[in-house]
């Protein structure tokens, strides 16, 4: 009978969207563990309102307007036995919130020698692409890759942020998740279990190909998933991985993908200095540079800030005619 | 409002504790053997044992870069302390941390915040975690005269004052930041003023009067644990050495060579109590023996860190993550 007890139950699944499986996993995991605390400001508004009305004010807390500090307060309270989920909503309010989370969150676990252990969450979310104007639509994760000490996770599908939302809450270590709000309507499969939990670090394949190996970051895949598809019509195989975690990042499996397809396309919204796609095309020319067929080529934001008009903010961020483009640039 | 003979004994004893630590500290930093940047707290353990002293075993705390009295105020055992100064792999935080981040979690300390004013919103969550379980524990938090123009001051008083958390916000005021007198960075002088505005007690003491800090600390530990909220505490104090031992400051002086002579003279904590000890229930004896069990602990904290390892090159990444499955990352062995 034991082996019935063990026995895995069945992996149901129910259609959802990403900002659904998002709330669904804050609701499991406040129920889960009673450690588990939300602190953020208007948090009743975007989705949060379900928790608000389903957890008591020791649970869900309502922030006054003070980014830095309540940021370094989620920080003591996870030093001081409790897991949050901070929201810091819009994720130009990171940089307010930057020196806790890289001198006191990414840091005291080092300098106390493992004395102390920092099990925060913070969500981020990336508004950009709607006329929000330049402070209001930063995508700043490449600030933060820059940190040791941190992971840093930007899933794309429902099934995803559900199962890594999950595995950043039972972390010990301080986990970013940075939202593209444009996959909040995406719907998709998600697994019903209350433990499905997508482990932290590993890349994801969306599509097997074999003649170029494309790389998107968060809302950079959904025009990946369909530059995909349209190149298929004509013959050209894609090869889509997902990172799903920027840090640390799963180098293997896009090395590999690359030893395949000789060919490489990076796609992301962020700027393009020093950003992930920089990192991850130098650490091809270091140790997959003999796999090149071709040079690495990079579609992101350009060297400018985002405009308000959206005559202008139309030519920031790279669409799907252009990664087709270089996809057929490389054949 | 007298201590207890006991008490009175043990607040004698890390007083003298933080002032032997540090005298020999310096002495061992001037002969090259604690690397980096040591900030002796002489002249403020009045301040930060009487604070201490007020607290329970399980209470939290946080701290400063002038960091080396913290521990031992809550009672910390010095080895660790001194090894780390070292930079050795038996100091208290592994030789990660060094002389401004003395952070011994093993008597409450969550953290010694080097970043001005750092400590304050951790010391915040702390008390927030703690209505959160609902425990009774209280968390002391200390900062200086500097810290209390950042940013993080006003916005964590705030948030302590609307939930009533069990915050004991402590100000070390030794009345430079650095070189910034009070009056070139306040605006209005009064520390202690400026809790009025969040809605908490704002109490000033004199810093160099260990008993008056106990007495003041213990009633915002008192109102803290009812449920009644914050207090800020404003100590009085002075730092008698350099901001940084051996920092070479140019131009005019901005403190007189005779105001410190003055405060180490007069307003020296140590002396100032022990004279009220003898005063009262102490004989020198008794104090003799407190004293030279002192010296014997520094002693042997030294012996003990100068015997002691430093890490080796493979421990590098040791601490980085909770799960070390996922390090060092790529090119990491070549970098190194």
């Amino acid at each position: 009978m034991s082996l019935a007890i063990n026995k895995p139950r069945p992996d149901t699944m129910v259609q959802m969207t990403f900002l659904d499986a998002l709330v669904q996993a804050q609701i499991e995991e406040l129920e889960r563990d009673e450690r588990v605390i939300v602190m953020g400001e208007d948090i009743a508004v975007y989705g949060g309102g379900k928790l608000v009305s389903r957890f008591d004010e020791r649970r869900i807390w309502s922030m006054p307007i003070s980014e830095t500090s309540f940021t370094g307060v989620g920080i003591g309270a996870a030093m001081t036995g409790l897991r949050p989920i901070v929201d810091l909503s819009i994720a130009s309010f990171m940089y307010l919130a930057s020196d806790p989370i890289i001198n006191q969150a990414s840091k005291l676990r080092y300098m106390t020698g493992g004395q102390v252990k920092v099990p925060v969450v913070f969500r981020c979310c990336m508004y950009y692409g709607s006329s929000l104007a330049a402070q209001h639509s930063d995508r700043p994760y490449p600030q933060f890759l820059n940190v040791p000490g941190l992971k840093i996770i930007s899933p794309t599908s429902p099934a995803d942020i559900k199962g890594l939302l999950k595995s950043a809450v039972r972390d010990d270590d301080p986990v970013l998740i940075f939202e593209d709000t444009k996959l909040w309507p995406v719907k998709g499969e998600v697994p019903t279990d209350p433990d499905h939990l997508v482990p932290i670090g590993k890349a994801e394949i969306k599509r097997a190909g074999s003649d170029v190996t494309v790389v998107a970051i968060g809302g950079a895949m959904r025009l990946a998933m369909d530059a995909a598809k349209d190149l298929a019509e004509e013959g050209i195989s894609i090869e889509l991985i997902d990172p799903r975690t920027l840090k640390p990042l799963d180098m293997d499996t896009i090395m590999a993908s690359v030893a395949k397809t000789g060919r490489l396309v990076l796609v992301e919204n962020a700027h393009r200095v020093a950003n992930l796609s920089s990192e991850i095309a130098a650490l091809i020319a270091e140790e997959g540079f003999e796999s090149l067929k071709k040079p690495i080529r990079r579609l992101c934001a350009p060297d400018v800030h985002v405009p308000f008009s959206p005559a202008l903010e139309q030519h920031v961020f790279p669409g799907k005619a252009q990664i087709v483009a270089a996809v057929k640039g490389l054949m | 409002m007298s201590l207890t003979k006991g008490r009175d004994s043990e607040t004698y004893r890390r007083m003298l504790r933080i002032r032997k630590f540090e005298e020999e500290g310096t002495r061992l930093y001037k002969a090259g053997k604690i690397p980096g940047a040591f900030h002796a707290s002489i002249g403020q353990e009045g301040t930060i044992v009487g604070a201490c002293i007020a607290l329970c075993d399980s209470d939290a705390m946080t701290g400063t870069h002038r960091s080396h009295g913290h521990p031992i105020g809550k009672g910390a055992e010095l080895k660790a302390l001194m090894a780390e100064l070292m930079g050795k792999a038996t100091g208290i935080c592994k030789g990660r941390g060094g002389s401004m981040h003395l952070a011994d979690n093993s008597v409450g300390i969550i953290g010694e915040s080097a970043i001005v004013g750092g400590g304050i919103p951790l010391a915040t969550g702390c008390g927030l975690s703690a209505k959160v379980r609902q425990t009774d524990q209280v968390c002391l938090c200390f900062f200086g005269d500097g810290a209390v123009n950042q940013g993080t001051f006003h916005e964590s008083l705030n948030m302590a004052s609307l939930w009533k958390l069990p915050v004991i916000y402590l100000c070390e005021n030794n009345g430079y930041a650095i070189t910034t007198s009070i009056a070139r960075s306040h605006g209005q002088p009064n520390i202690a003023k400026r809790a009025e505005a969040y809605g908490m007690p704002g109490i000033a003491v004199d810093g160099q009067d260990v008993r008056e800090v106990y007495k003041a600390t213990s009633e915002a530990v008192a109102r803290a644990r009812r449920g009644d909220g914050p207090t800020l505490i404003e100590a009085k104090t002075y730092r008698f050495d350099e901001h940084q031992v051996g920092l070479f400051i140019p131009g005019t002086p901005y403190r007189h060579a005779e105001e410190v002579e003055t405060n180490k003279k007069l307003r020296d904590p140590l002396l100032l109590f022990r004279r009220a000890l003898l005063d009262t229930s102490f004989s020198e004896a008794e104090l003799h023996e407190i004293e030279s069990s002192v010296v014997a602990e520094v002693r042997d904290a030294i012996q003990f860190a100068e015997a002691s390892p430093f890490p080796p090159a493979s421990a590098l990444y040791d601490y980085m993550y909770s799960n070390p499955i996922l390090y060092p990352p790529q090119g990491a062995t070549s970098a190194v």
